[in-house]
């Protein structure tokens, strides 16, 4: 058996599922004459996303879904930079100051534990309603909280007999931190990152429900909504999905390359 | 003793954030005009930053003039409408996750097919969704909060789900095969003994899952524009923003305070169930 | 649980039995080949022989743990299947495997609960085990309580618990120290010879053999077939026998069967499948 025929038998399953379902959303939209505005079908979703792509063909005035999907893809992936990087840097700075990583770290899980979204009108008004940095910041926010607290727990979640050993070879904590530390905690920064990656998208939309430019997915979602043009709107939230799944198999990607003696799991 | 040492750091942490924030606007308002010098990312004047002391006032003020309720109580009115809508689609979200759990473990076949549509699920911002939800729950016999906490659900049922089927694979082949040597039937098994061993994997999910429920309701609130939660609250107050910043400040703190409630909630359920069980002699 | 069979019926019978694992695929592995052997009731035997000989495979036939490749296994005159189903034998394996929330009655009490026992004969039944090894005030412990010796009675008692005829033990001795495993040995040979119970125990030991079985089966691997049947004569087992001058006579044969089997083995070769983590599982 090669490689690519095992991998073909390994996706098809999921191929099934997915056809079993597209299929059986399609038959029984169509079965039970559900309206478009409840749910549209998949054909019609798939023909008003070819027709929106390059430009809106009427006279709505929405923004071109490309040109959305670009804008909240950007939003979305800054911010996740951006949270990614102090998430991490404040983790290593939490090790090694260990008296002001305790005391912090247990506040990171609290307020991780809390509706982040809901700063969106905080950043709007610091920020400004119209500045991309407001939406930036949320997705930032909530990108952070997460990877922060995976880092810490992989950077210190050491094994003692390892740091013992390293204390052996009178190791300075600098060298168990490159040595030791980092190797330890770079799965779970990987695992945070899976975790951050979809979630930047949505958070981008949320954010977008408060403010900010027009030209993005969010506000063409509701615009496509309160015109009842439910097909446009599914249509944008395939393009949202098509960005927050192209970050998360990026992050799979990323995972497998960099613990390539590892399983993952789930994909 | 190591509780009460957790709370003072994380009070401590409180109390420095809050030092940082009067610190800022005190630097910003003493080397430059009103909102600060202009490069500062944020303008440090009282409405864009009002004052900490401020904001903790604005509770215990009446919430609107005119009216002898205070903020405070109006919050925790609002908190309760959401909590009730989160835990609505926890409820559901937990059901939908394990029964998804079940059934994957069930079938082989549809453990390899279902997993990847479920990850995928949770990149379909379904919260985006809100107004049409809410449209569609309008045709059925659902109310208005009952199709946000179908929002709430959404999000909830994924941890439950993905760390559900990971519990419930846990138990040790030795194990299987002891229930296997009673004869034990596929229920009795998950019954007696995976659903036991599955514990430990699905209260941190509830935990995230209870998180998320409030997350969900709130932002259902937003889009749905569904009144009497946190969620519409803190629509109102930010487009009031001008009259009264401290409102919003008040309202986003009682979101989060909202949401730190459920996942104690979570942690006491948890220690509740694993009461009696190892822990972890280390 | 009365027995009704006549003298003449074997506890167990093993008629040319064969397991392939991964059998019509490229690793097709022959574990064992054409097995025959008869065990009347009331016997004590030992399966002893290398890794890799397919003992605790053939155990797991015998369980109906594993399907049959070929030939048959017969239990009281019954399929191995009617066996499992009827449940006629009780199983201990390697790692006492109780479950870690249930208190140590309860764990005892498990297969009783599956069989549809009421309350209070489980409580009572429970009792009179621990009574039996000798943990009469452990019950409402839990398995992290015990001491690895005390938990491995626990799994004894709770293979015990519903009186079946014939006892399968998969190296239930196998991870405790010395003092205690002569202990468990002497206690296992009074609790069987109590209740008049058919054992087939798989061990690595050869003292432990010697010590307990009335006849000893040594393996030989790749494919497991037996090599020979080691008779131990008749007398009193208790503690004495072990510095007795017979005793050391059958481990010495014991020991020269082994010899002569590792002998025939080449130097290297596929490890024995784990037959815990094959089809056993599902």
């Amino acid at each position: 058996m090669t490689a690519i025929t095992g991998r073909v038998r390994s996706a098809a399953p999921a191929i099934v599922v997915g056809i079993v379902l597209l299929g059986a959303w399609e038959g029984l939209v169509r079965l039970f004459g559900v309206q478009e505005f409840l749910l549209p079908r998949p054909s019609s979703i798939a023909t008003a996303l070819g027709e929106q792509w390059a430009g809106s063909a009427d006279t709505l005035g929405t923004v071109p879904l490309r040109e959305a999907g670009l804008n909240t893809g950007i939003i979305a992936v800054t911010g996740l930079l951006l949270g990614v990087a102090l998430g991490v840097v404040l983790a290593l700075v939490a090790v090694r100051f260990t008296r002001l990583g305790e005391a912090f770290t247990p506040f990171a899980v609290a307020v991780n534990a809390t509706p982040i979204v809901a700063l969106a009108p905080i950043f709007n008004a610091w920020f400004g309603l119209t500045s991309a940095f407001s939406n930036q910041a949320v997705v930032l926010v909530v990108v952070f909280f997460p990877v922060f607290i995976n880092t810490v727990r992989g950077l210190t979640d050491v094994h003692p007999d390892q740091l013992e050993l390293m204390r052996s070879y009178a190791a300075s904590e600098t060298t168990i931190l490159r040595r030791v530390r980092i190797p330890n905690a770079l799965p779970f920064f990987l695992t945070s990152l899976r975790l951050a990656a979809p979630l930047s998208v949505i958070a981008a939309i949320v954010a977008e429900y408060f403010g900010g430019p027009q030209s993005r997915i969010g506000p063409v979602i509701t615009q496509n909504a309160s015109f009842a043009r439910y097909d446009a709107a599914w249509a944008a939230i395939v393009v949202a999905s098509a960005i927050g799944l192209g970050l998360f198999i990026l992050a799979v990607a990323i995972e497998r390359f960099a613990l390539p003696h590892r399983p993952t799991e789930g994909e | 003793m190591r509780r009460l040492s957790r709370l003072l750091a994380i009070a401590a942490v409180g109390l420095a954030l809050a030092a940082v924030w009067e610190g800022y606007k005190l630097i910003g308002q003493s080397i430059g005009p009103e909102g600060g010098p202009s490069w500062l990312p944020v303008a440090t004047d009282d409405l864009t930053m009002p004052h900490t002391w401020d904001i903790l006032a604005a509770f215990v003020e009446p919430v609107q003039r005119g009216r002898s309720e205070t903020l405070a109580v109006f919050l925790l009115r609002s908190a309760w409408f959401t909590l009730r809508e989160a835990a609505l689609g926890f409820a559901i979200g937990a059901i939908v996750g394990l029964g998804l759990a079940l059934i994957m473990l069930r079938s082989r076949f549809l453990d390899r097919g279902l997993v990847p549509w479920i990850n995928i699920s949770q990149t379909v911002p379904l919260i985006a969704l809100a107004p049409i939800v809410v449209t569609w729950g309008r045709t059925t016999f659902l109310s208005d909060t009952q199709a946000v906490s179908l929002i709430a659900a959404y999000l909830t049922f994924f941890p439950v789900a993905v760390n559900g089927l990971a519990g419930l694979k846990s138990p040790d082949p030795a194990s299987v095969e002891l229930m296997r040597s009673y004869a034990a039937s596929w229920w009795q098994t998950v019954i007696k003994l995976r659903l036991p061993a599955a514990r430990a994997y699905l209260f941190p999910a509830f935990k995230l899952a209870a998180t998320l429920s409030v997350v969900g309701a709130i932002v259902g609130e937003i889009s749905a524009g569904v009144r009497g939660g946190l969620g519409r609250v803190i629509l109102d107050f930010a487009g009031r923003y001008t009259t009264g910043p401290e409102k919003l400040y008040a309202a986003v703190v009682a979101a989060g305070l909202l949401g730190l409630f459920v996942f104690w909630l979570a942690n006491l359920a948890e220690r509740r169930a694993m009461r009696g069980r190892a822990v972890e002699l280390s | 649980m009365e027995s009704t069979t006549d003298a003449t019926e074997p506890a167990v019978a093993i008629r040319g039995v064969v397991k392939v694992f991964g059998a019509g695929t490229d690793e097709a592995l022959t574990a064992i080949d054409g097995i025959d052997l008869t065990i009347a009731p009331g016997e004590f035997v030992s399966l002893i022989g290398p890794s890799g000989c397919g003992k605790s495979t053939l155990l797991r036939l015998i369980a109906d743990l594993l399907p049959l490749t070929g030939g048959e296994i017969s239990v009281f005159g019954k399929s191995a299947e009617a066996g499992r189903v009827d449940q006629d034998y009780g199983m201990a394996f390697q790692s006492a495997g109780l479950f870690d929330w249930r208190t140590v009655a309860a764990n005892i009490e498990l297969p009783l609960e599956l069989m549809g026992w009421s309350k209070a004969d489980r409580r009572a039944r429970s009792a009179e085990m621990l009574e039996l090894v000798k943990l009469p005030e452990f019950g409402d412990r839990y398995p992290w309580q015990l001491s690895g010796g005390m938990q491995q009675r626990v799994a004894i008692a709770r293979a015990l618990a519903f009186r079946p005829r014939l006892l399968l033990m998969d190296e239930p001795f196998g991870a405790l120290d010395e003092m205690t495993r002569e202990h468990m040995q002497n206690e296992l040979l009074a609790i069987v010879a109590d209740l008049d119970t058919t054992v087939v125990f798989v061990t690595h030991s050869i003292p432990e053999a010697a010590f307990l079985s009335d006849r000893v089966v040594v393996l030989s691997p790749r494919p497991g077939r037996i090599h020979s049947i080691v008779d131990v004569p008749m007398q009193a087992r208790t503690a004495e026998l072990r510095e007795h001058s017979e005793f050391f006579k059958t481990a010495t044969e014991i020991r020269e069967a082994l010899r002569a089997v590792e002998a025939t083995i080449p130097s290297a070769g596929a490890p024995e499948p784990s037959p815990s983590t094959g089809e056993a599982a599902e």
